[in-house]
């Protein structure tokens, strides 16, 4: 059945189509006929933020709690060049989320229009696939293939850029996947390579699992045939910021977090192995320190949906292409038909290496003294939430690494963090996205008081969707990363890193309509996280902690994993000029 | 080594000297690249390779497959083995590209490029520049009695050894296609 309809219903009814239930927005000039659509249906809630950049990290919060696409919707030129921080960071780390942008009329395009900007040619390099429509008829199927190539290989952000006269325009609507993508990427591995693994795997006498943000994006069966996966054979196994929860953080073979400010433990296995098993990860430089260091003595295997990202940085020697879940499935299949069986003695030897890191415990901390140690507040709020049905986002800066330590994470899809791109400003509406896919769990944004400040707009937007996101600020009245590497770095010139004429964090909250809480007394933070758990509603929670606190261990920068910083002590020299032109 | 030499390889995303660890050898690769005839695709393909720091030495764009909206792309590039993996694997990601080929490894193939040179001069050199027009098999698509355009297809390397003998002759203007390419023998790409 063919139905006609203008543009701007095609938007709304091919959203309905493709299961969308939320769309984060901000409405302007260009995109009032698809507002006004909106208006006239109960399918799809518009949740209106108060910032565009806040509209897409609340759709990438969105999508990685859930798995599903977010979508997000914002007007031209200033709307669009706003969402550019967003793609980018989406893009950065693989979320699928569908960005639709009003544009100038079609007629008017080129001449610098009012509100016009070259939005295609601005995200051409921010997103997966982008699409000027310049007809109705095509519109519908081209947000169909929009979340096709979303979600389809290695997800990302795309985006859609409709002319004002298209969408008033009418046209026939097609129906979903009426046509046949020639996008498809390569799901299944080659097996033979699968089996080289599986042989390899068999051999190993110091092997790990190195797992990324790949096994999340593959879907919660990945998550769990990595489980079966690693009590079949007990390798050890870590993970990279992007990867934690794939693995439960109380499962026997955890390593912790790996690479910059990884586990030591994490580190020193990856130095030492001699077969490394890179599952959805992309040896990131925050990952590898030092290239030519880089586990000098392993046999490695990388699994990963993107050719582009094998041999880019490490030249592996099993590289298998194909999605992580398809992969893993054939991969212990084989394993167990194969009846495989791993060196027992040798993986035990290497246990016993490993467990000798450990017990250099180098998380370990001691709250002593009368001011709080930001390592001692996530410790409490992991014993205090981490039985509730929980999910955790942050901003970026030594907050964002705390948590990555001090939090654990059982399940996949509960720990949404900006990893490629280090936004600061990301979690504050990605745990408002988050919130609203799940409207009764408990909903954290583990912040710095300077990213805080960076899209503290949406408090608003959490006001009045009712939406009880808790806003737990480590307020240590620094830039703390930047500070730490002056310190080390930099000879203690602390250029500009101070956050002065800081706002009064629970009047802020008042001023919202918000409950605010401060504390800045170890002994009364239990009660403090307490009271924030149980209040129904948004909180901002003021967490003064030490200022000169510095974030360990810490690979420093042109270091291999083997040269990890445990405490300050090391610091003095560790960092040469070589080491000091990388970010 | 300065403390701050970073090689020629690093990418745009950080001052790692990612490459070191690989080959050093700098190859030329011509590829064909066939697409999604759709707007922004060759800008697509452009900056991927300003994006990411490759080489462009040439490259060439038409639809070849009107019903069907197919283009094809023919760049030559240059890079270490590993860079040219990595701008074809970069290439197969970008949408609306449906297949990517290294004509350098997958076979022989041929290479041609069509210039134009305008030449102008009087006496011996004008004789000179058409008989050795005539050696090149380059023909005359346009005549004054001051000066020829000549037309001539061949390699680039033809090219250059024409345009090279052409200069001291008068050469004014050189106009170039770049290269196109097809595997030789009888298997298709497209
Ligand atoms: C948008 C943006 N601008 C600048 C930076 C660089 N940067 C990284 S961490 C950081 C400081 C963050 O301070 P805060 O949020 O208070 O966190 P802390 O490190 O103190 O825990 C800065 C400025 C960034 N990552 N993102
Ligand atoms: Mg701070």
């Amino acid at each position: 059945m063919t139905k006609t309809m203008t543009g701007a219903k095609m938007v709304v009814q091919a959203l309905i189509d493709q299961g969308v239930e939320v769309v984060f927005g901000y409405p302007g000039g260009a995109v009032l006929p698809i507002y006004d659509e909106i208006f006239q249906q109960n399918s799809i809630q518009h949740v209106l933020v108060r910032h565009e950049q806040g509209a897409v990290h609340a759709a990438e919060g969105y999508a990685r709690s859930t798995g599903k696409p977010g979508v997000a919707l914002v007007t031209s030129g200033p709307g669009a060049t706003n969402a550019v921080t967003g793609l980018t960071d989406a893009l950065m780390d693989s979320i699928p989320i569908i960005v639709l942008t009003g544009q100038v009329p079609t007629f008017m395009i080129g001449t610098d229009a009012f509100q016009e900007a070259d939005t295609v040619g601005i995200t051409r390099a921010c997103t997966k696939h982008n699409w000027l429509v310049k007809d109705t008829d095509k519109l519908a199927n081209t947000i169909h293939e929009a979340f096709h190539v979303a979600l389809s290989g290695r997800p990302g952000p795309v985006l859609i850029d409709i002319p004002k006269d298209v969408q008033f325009a009418t046209g026939t609507y097609s129906e979903k996947a009426k046509r046949k993508s020639h996008y498809a990427p390569q799901v299944k591995g080659d097996i033979d390579m699968i089996t080289e693994l599986a042989e390899a795997m068999a051999k190993a006498k110091r092997p790990v699992f190195y797992t990324g943000g790949g096994v999340i994006n593959s879907g919660t069966a990945a998550s769990q045939l990595l489980r079966e996966l690693v009590e079949a054979t007990g390798f050890p196994i870590t993970s990279t910021l992007m990867g934690l929860g794939c693995y439960p953080a109380s499962g026997p073979a955890w390593l912790g977090m790996l690479g910059m400010h990884g586990t030591y433990e994490a580190n020193m296995t990856m130095h030492g192995c001699d077969l490394m098993i890179n599952i959805g990860a992309r040896f990131d430089d925050r990952i590898t320190g030092r290239i030519d260091a880089f586990s000098p003595k392993s046999v490695k295997a990388h699994i990963d949906i993107d050719a582009s990202s094998i041999n880019k940085v490490i030249r592996v020697d099993i590289p298998i292409l194909g999605d992580v879940a398809h992969v893993l499935e054939a991969l212990l299949k084989v394993w167990k038909a194969q009846g495989r069986k791993t060196d027992k003695e040798a993986v035990a030897k290497w246990w016993k290496q490993i467990n000798e890191w450990r017990a250099t415990d180098c998380l370990g901390f001691t709250q002593d003294g009368p001011i709080i140690r930001p390592q001692y507040a996530l410790s409490r709020l992991e014993a205090l939430t981490k039985d509730h049905d929980r999910y955790i986002t942050t901003e970026v800066g030594q907050h964002q690494m705390w948590a990555a330590q001090y939090l654990g994470f059982e399940d996949p899809n509960r720990w949404m963090t900006s990893g490629g791109l280090g936004t600061m400003g990301y979690g504050t509406p990605a745990s408002i996205g988050v919130q609203m896919a799940h409207r009764d769990a408990l909903v954290i944004n583990v912040a710095g008081e300077a990213s805080w400040l960076m899209n503290m707009q949406e408090m608003g937007t959490a006001m009045q969707y009712r939406l009880p996101v808790k806003q737990f600020i480590l307020n240590n009245e620094r830039l703390g990363m930047v500070r730490q590497w002056q310190q080390l770095l930099h000879g203690e010139r602390y250029s500009q890193s101070w956050s002065e004429a800081l706002p009064d964090f629970v009047k802020l909250a008042e001023a919202f309509g918000a409950k605010g809480i401060r504390c800045d007394n170890p002994d009364d933070l239990d009660e403090a996280i307490k009271e924030m758990i149980a209040y129904d509603g948004p909180v901002i929670f003021d967490c003064l902690v030490e200022k000169h606190e510095n974030c360990f261990p810490m690979i420093p920068s042109g270091k291999a994993h083997n040269e990890m910083l445990l405490k300050n002590a090391q610091v003095q020299g560790s960092i040469t000029a070589t080491g000091a032109v990388l970010v | 080594m300065s403390a701050l030499n970073i090689k020629k390889g690093a990418s745009s995303h950080s001052a790692y000297d990612l490459r070191s660890t690989f080959g050093d050898t700098i190859e030329k690769h011509t590829l064909a690249v066939i697409v999604e005839n759709e707007p922004g695709v060759l800008a697509r393909v452009i900056g991927l390779f300003a994006g990411r720091g490759y080489n462009i030495e040439s490259l060439t764009v038409a639809e070849i497959d009107h019903t069907g909206h197919r283009s094809r792309i023919t760049i030559v590039t240059a890079g270490t083995p590993q860079v040219i993996v990595q701008i074809k694997a970069q290439l197969g990601r970008i949408v609306p590209v449906h297949e990517v080929h290294d004509l350098t490894v997958e076979g022989p193939s041929v290479e041609r490029e069509l210039a134009l040179l305008k030449v102008a001069g009087r006496g011996d050199a004008r004789v000179e520049a058409l008989r050795l027009a005539d050696i090149f098999r380059a023909s005359v698509v346009d005549s004054t009695l001051e000066s020829f355009v000549f037309e001539i297809t061949g390699t680039p390397e033809k090219i250059d050894a024409f345009a090279d003998l052409m200069r001291p002759l008068g050469l004014q203007e050189v106009a170039r296609t770049g290269v196109a390419a097809l595997a030789r023998g009888g298997q298709t790409h497209v």
